[in-house]
């Protein structure tokens, strides 16, 4: 993950978008637009894809296991939820609370992951490709 | 109800509209392009948006239901706010900046990106006016029921004159004020909604010596069910059936969340992908507050009003948090939680009309009649007639349903959003292989299978609750078809693909997904 420079990747398939006159480095076609094949193969876009799997995937099932894991303890385990925990608070209830709480923390988790991981990762392909975008 | 004052909420509520109209005149611009009716001219900022998020979110159903679900049913209540919190995540980490980073308006253009434009197109939008039209007649409805209890209006005549009312301001937001206005009147609403809400909690559990034990003690107390409220099962643990239409209520519920065509259309208000995520990361802050407050009020009312003159109340479990507000605050509380809870319903609907005028305009008659073709003033131009159309199917349509038993229409917009645009969403953003015909396969199978479980289940037919309690055709045994539904659909989509002799554009696979994960040529910044 570390990179040295700010490395121009070179798409893993060579061949196209190294003709255009602009700039050698960028990986844009013959009319100045971005070639997403290209950009779709490059290191930098698969290191993207891979960061974003990484959090999301098992996130993603974190919280639908956890989720689901409560809902059907909910309908088939009333007993063990009824049990109380404080006082009249019982573990029903507290997990459901629960719920929320992992709820915020995975997104907050998620926010700074993107910040940190993902925005200058984007930042990076998004420079394989600086078209005429910022000039229209 | 008792002590209700009239002239109270009336004045409230008529602040509330005159303010709200005022800002959305002023909000608006003259000379609109399709830009600014549909997407605010993609200015609001993730705060702004997320604000907005959990007020488009938080129906009259959520605040006046959810309070009134836990003040009868107590823990069984509590699990539809754990669902709705939940799902966040969905729109969160799977669809928000997707969403954002390939479409411009409408749930279409994510899911027609790669396919072929029209059929999918016209698929999108039925989808989308579907689902609109379900949610929003549930909320009209839910407006005169609402005034029934809050205004004394009795009459099915004054009844049907509030709803034409409701429905005619709330055309008079979206024709005024398009995205930009409509946004305004959720930033507004959704901050009245978390501030009395947080208030009305912190003052209960400080009338109960900040001890949440204590309350809950003093609602068992109160409550004809004694300490089984706190536990599973009263509403859903009767039978095995039972327990599997809870299940697939569970399901639908976090899968439809972010589903739901008003909420990704609020996506594209935002400049960018980071403050799309933004967005989400604030209206999940706001939901979890909110549904940490129901459950404060719910069980409050339970403590404090008791279960038994809730039950007996004209509006019935809705009455809930009013009955509390009048109990703690006199008149006055009882006038601003009402008049809030009117808000919601007026700035609910509107959203609703916008995205339903929107996906008309922008899907079907931009790209589908007129082949990608159309003047963008035309665009606007039809839809704001569609809006005025969709306001009077919804007051036609909540004026029919008034007095009907509606829940199930929400719960059925949140399981038809789960079958038909989330397996269609998820596939097209992350799966190469997926083409025109699993698209229309997915959103089509989704959509039908989950109306026709619906027709022939207990909702609708054979039960004391139906809207047809005389009749019989209730072969489907549970109310919610979500738990076969998604999975059909899903199935729809694969084979749909996998046996299209057409394979799927690898060009314009590309395209989506490095726009999807970078905005490369979305022209956002």
């Amino acid at each position: 993950m570390t990179k040295a420079l700010p490395s121009v990747s070179r798409p893993a398939t060579p061949g196209f978008a190294t003709f255009d006159e602009r700039h050698h480095s960028l990986l844009i076609d013959g009319d100045g637009e971005p070639d997403f094949g290209a950009i779709q193969t490059s290191e930098d876009f698969l290191a993207l894809k891979r960061r974003v799997t990484r959090f999301i995937l098992p996130a993603t099932l974190l919280f639908l296991a956890w989720y689901v894991t409560f809902v059907l303890l909910s309908a088939y385990a009333a007993d063990f939820m009824s049990t109380p925990l404080f006082g009249t608070v019982n573990v029903g209830l507290t997990m459901g609370f629960l719920q929320f709480v992992t709820t915020i923390i995975i997104t907050m988790a998620y926010a700074r992951y993107s910040k940190k991981r993902l925005d200058p990762q984007v930042e990076k392909v998004r420079a394989l490709a600086e078209t005429d975008e910022e000039l229209a | 109800m008792t002590g209700a004052n009239t002239a109270i909420n009336l004045s409230v509520f008529g602040i509330f509209v005159l303010l709200t109209l005022y800002i959305v005149y002023r909000a608006s611009t003259r000379n609109v392009s399709a830009s600014d009716y549909y997407a605010a001219g993609s200015s609001f900022t993730g705060t702004q948006n997320g604000i907005a998020l959990s007020g488009d979110f938080l129906s009259a159903a959520s605040f006046l239901g959810i309070s009134g679900a836990i003040a009868v049913n107590g823990y069984d209540g509590f699990l539809y706010s754990i669902g709705w919190v939940v799902a966040w995540l969905i729109g969160l980490m799977l669809i928000a900046e997707r969403l954002r980073n390939t479409g411009r308006y409408t749930m279409g253009d994510v899911m027609a990106f790669r396919m072929r434009q029209r059929p999918v197109r016209a698929a999108a939008a039925n989808a989308t006016l579907v689902i609109s039209l379900f949610y929003m007649i549930a909320q009209m409805a839910g407006a005169g029921g609402l005034m029934a209890l809050l205004l004394d209006v009795h009459s099915k005549v004054g009844q049907a004159i509030i709803i034409a009312v409701v429905g005619i301001v709330m055309v008079l937001y979206v024709l005024v004020g398009g995205m930009k206005g409509t946004t305004w009147v959720q930033i507004i609403k959704a901050v009245l909604l978390i501030l009395s809400v947080t208030l009305l909690t912190i003052f209960l559990i400080g009338k109960f010596g900040f001890d949440m034990s204590a309350m809950l003690d003093r609602a068992t107390q109160k409550s004809p069910l004694g300490e089984a409220v706190l536990a599973p099962g009263v509403k859903y643990g009767g039978s095995d059936l039972s327990k599997l239409d809870f299940l697939s209520l569970a399901l639908a519920l976090v899968l439809g969340t972010a589903s739901l065509p008003h909420v990704l259309m609020r996506f594209y208000t935002v400049p960018n992908a980071r403050e799309a995520r933004r967005s989400v990361v604030w209206a999940t802050w706001m939901m979890a507050i909110f549904y940490s407050c129901t459950l404060v009020i719910g069980f409050g009312a339970m403590a404090l009003v008791g279960t038994d003159k809730i039950t007996g109340a004209p509006g019935g479990e809705n009455s809930a948090a009013p009955l509390l507000a009048f109990q703690v605050g006199g008149t006055v509380l009882l006038g601003i939680v009402c008049a809030v809870a009117f808000a919601t319903i007026l700035a609910v609907v509107a959203g609703l009309t916008l995205t339903a005028s929107a996906s008309f305009a922008h899907d079907v008659y931009a790209n589908v009649i007129k082949h990608g073709e159309a003047d963008p003033r035309d665009e606007v131009r039809v839809a704001r007639i569609t809006a005025v159309c969709v306001g009077v199917l919804a007051i036609a349509g909540g004026i029919a349903a008034n007095g009907q038993n509606v829940a199930f229409l929400v719960a059925l917009a949140f399981a038809l959003a789960a079958s038909a645009n989330l397996p269609t969403l998820l596939y097209s953003l992350f799966w190469k292989r997926f083409n025109t015909r699993g698209t229309l396969w997915s959103i089509y199978g989704g959509l039908t299978s989950c109306v026709l479980l619906i027709v022939f289940s207990p909702a609708i037919s054979g039960s004391k609750s139906s809207v047809f309690p005389d009749a019989d055709f209730a072969y489907f045994p549970l109310s919610n078809p979500g738990i076969v539904s998604i999975p059909l659909s899903f199935l729809a989509g694969f084979l749909g693909t996998i046996l299209s002799k057409e394979p799927a554009d690898p060009a314009k696979q590309s395209e989506m997904e490095v726009r999807g994960l970078t905005g490369i040529g979305s022209g956002l910044r």
